[in-house]
């Protein structure tokens, strides 16, 4: 057997592994919406003695993994938080090169032969993108336009992007949206009517997906990092100590037996 | 409780390193006084559960809750802590039995009432965060006398968090930054992550958002606490239940605190 065909065969017995594995997990309640924080490229790059930015390149394969599993598995919404808004702060080198791989990447998702059409992924490009240079901000556009038919998954992207950002902007709508019935608020007391949770909820950016079930962490920190702070009050935190780049398929299947017994848990609580 | 240090810089280095001595003498453990967090948040859980396990009624588990807390806060003073809060009392607990609830109300009334009075002898400010118009009317005054008792006071400033909701929160400050927007006090453009702070319930606090928040009884998730003020906090997870959780935990969770914010700097 030549090696073409040993990691060929390799690949078709991973794949039916992780089938098997997914159908014992199947039994329960699966999640309808994991978010990862892929935290750990630089230190990984630093770890393995790499060009600095190589690490990014390393993360970027440890995603498509991570999403083939998810959506393998029936995940129907897979949030990343790809770019913080302050990340701007870093050296200009490095901000620059990580858009230009960013662009680079975006416009290998549009291909034919890429993960999101082979599994009939929609993209969403979530954050305050006009904080991103103009050709980021085309090819995003342009993705989310190729992928909109697509129905089967949902991939977020947040790039320029905070949770308290997102809280401002959806303020701010929500006031402009409003403003005529506000104007003519003469009596302080229906000052409560007018603007209500579901106001704030339907202009944030994450409006497209329901709630996350789980969040992951790479590299044992554990903080949200102004990542999705509205939407994870009820959410299962999970921060496995590898780093991004290191994350494998058996980190996925401990995050979701976390859920399933937590989920197990929850619901014993509720019967007594 | 609260002792005042204040350090004068001096030129003659065996003064200063003297200094350094005393100074790693009062704090426990190998706790750093460089890193200690400004404010402390806490998820209380677990009360029911370690009742349940003791063969009592859940809702007893409340008191214990109460009793842990005095020693807590001693050792906060203690550290100089500047800000400690608690989540005592969600909106989504009204869900409980009535009996419950109440009991539970009653221990926040003593809460307020006995404990209150001794951390306000000591120096510590104390306050109440929450939607109060929904608390009984004995909760308000009380709330409102020792808030008002304790106001001026410099050490740790206590948070107790009753009938709070993250969301709730955040929903106020929109609404208020709406009416200043209609009143043309501010344009709507003109608001930004300050401003939003400045009409939080946290707005009154020195270090609004926590450095270090601590849940304990196991359960991984924020629940609808602060949830913009812990944007960038350390979030520490225990599965020993409330009512277990003492002095010396504490100082792990600071340990484990210090330890991962060393290695950042």
């Amino acid at each position: 057997m030549d090696i073409k065909q040993r990691t060929q065969m390799y690949t078709s017995l991973s794949s039916f592994a992780r089938k098997c594995i997914f159908g014992i997990l199947s039994v329960a309640t699966l999640p309808n919406h994991i978010a990862f924080i892929m935290d750990g490229n630089r230190r990984y790059s630093k770890q393995h003695n790499l060009v600095d930015g190589e690490g990014h390149k390393v993360g970027y394969s440890s995603l498509m993994s991570m999403l083939r599993y998810c959506y393998e598995l029936g995940v129907k919404y897979v949030t990343v938080y790809a770019f913080s808004i302050e990340n701007f702060k870093r050296s200009p080198e490095e901000v620059q090169s990580l858009m230009d791989l960013m662009e680079e990447k975006i416009e290998g998702l549009i291909k034919e032969e890429s993960l999101v059409n082979q599994y009939g992924v929609r993209v969403y490009f979530i954050g305050n993108l006009k904080l991103l240079n103009k050709s980021v901000r085309l090819a995003a556009a342009r993705a989310m336009d190729a992928t909109a038919k697509n129905s089967k998954a949902v991939l977020l992207i947040c790039i320029a992007y905070t949770s308290t950002d997102e809280i401002l902007h959806s303020v701010e709508e929500s006031c402009e949206e409003k403003w005529d019935e506000i104007k003519v608020l003469n009596d302080k007391k229906h000052e409560k009517d007018i603007i209500s949770v579901l106001d704030i909820e339907r202009h944030m950016y994450m409006a497209v997906a329901p709630d996350p079930d789980i969040i992951i962490r790479t590299s044992g920190e554990t903080r949200l990092s102004n990542f999705l702070l509205w939407q994870s009050s009820n959410c299962l935190l999970c921060s496995p100590s590898v780093l991004w780049p290191e994350i494998g398929f058996r980190h996925l299947v401990q995050a979701i037996l976390g859920f399933q017994y937590n989920l197990y848990y929850l619901n014993k609580q509720k019967q007594t | 409780m609260n002792s005042e240090k204040t350090r004068v810089p001096s030129a003659n280095g065996d003064a200063a390193l003297n200094d350094k001595e005393n100074m790693s003498k009062e704090l426990p453990a190998g706790l750093k006084e460089e890193l200690m967090p400004k404010h402390i948040a806490m998820i209380v859980d677990g009360n029911r559960r370690w009742a349940v396990n003791k063969g009592l009624p859940g809702m007893f588990g409340h008191n214990a809750g109460r009793t842990i807390l005095m020693p807590l806060l001693r050792l906060c003073s203690q550290l100089q802590i500047k800000v400690v809060s608690f989540f005592v009392f969600s909106t989504e607990n009204w869900r409980r039995p009535t009996e419950e609830v109440d009991f539970l109300m009653k221990v926040v009334e003593d809460l307020l009432r006995i404990d209150g009075e001794e951390l306000h002898s000591h120096g510590c400010r104390v306050s109440v965060m929450g939607d109060k118009t929904k608390l009984s009317e004995t909760l308000q005054k009380l709330s409102a006398e020792i808030e008002e008792k304790s106001r001026a006071n410099s050490g740790t400033h206590i948070i107790f968090a009753v009938n709070y909701s993250g969301k709730h929160d955040i929903i106020r400050a929109c609404r208020s930054l709406a009416t200043q927007v209609k009143d043309g006090v501010i344009l709507s453009n003109q608001i930004n992550e300050t401003i939003f702070a400045q009409e939080l319930y946290t707005k009154f606090v020195d270090f609004p958002c926590p450095d270090l928040v601590i849940r304990t009884s196991g359960e991984i998730r924020i629940s609808n606490f602060m949830l913009w003020q812990m944007a960038y906090s350390n979030l520490y997870f225990t599965k020993k239940y409330f009512p277990d959780f003492g002095p010396n935990d504490l100082i792990e969770a600071l340990l484990a605190f210090q330890g991962q914010n060393d290695v950042l700097c």
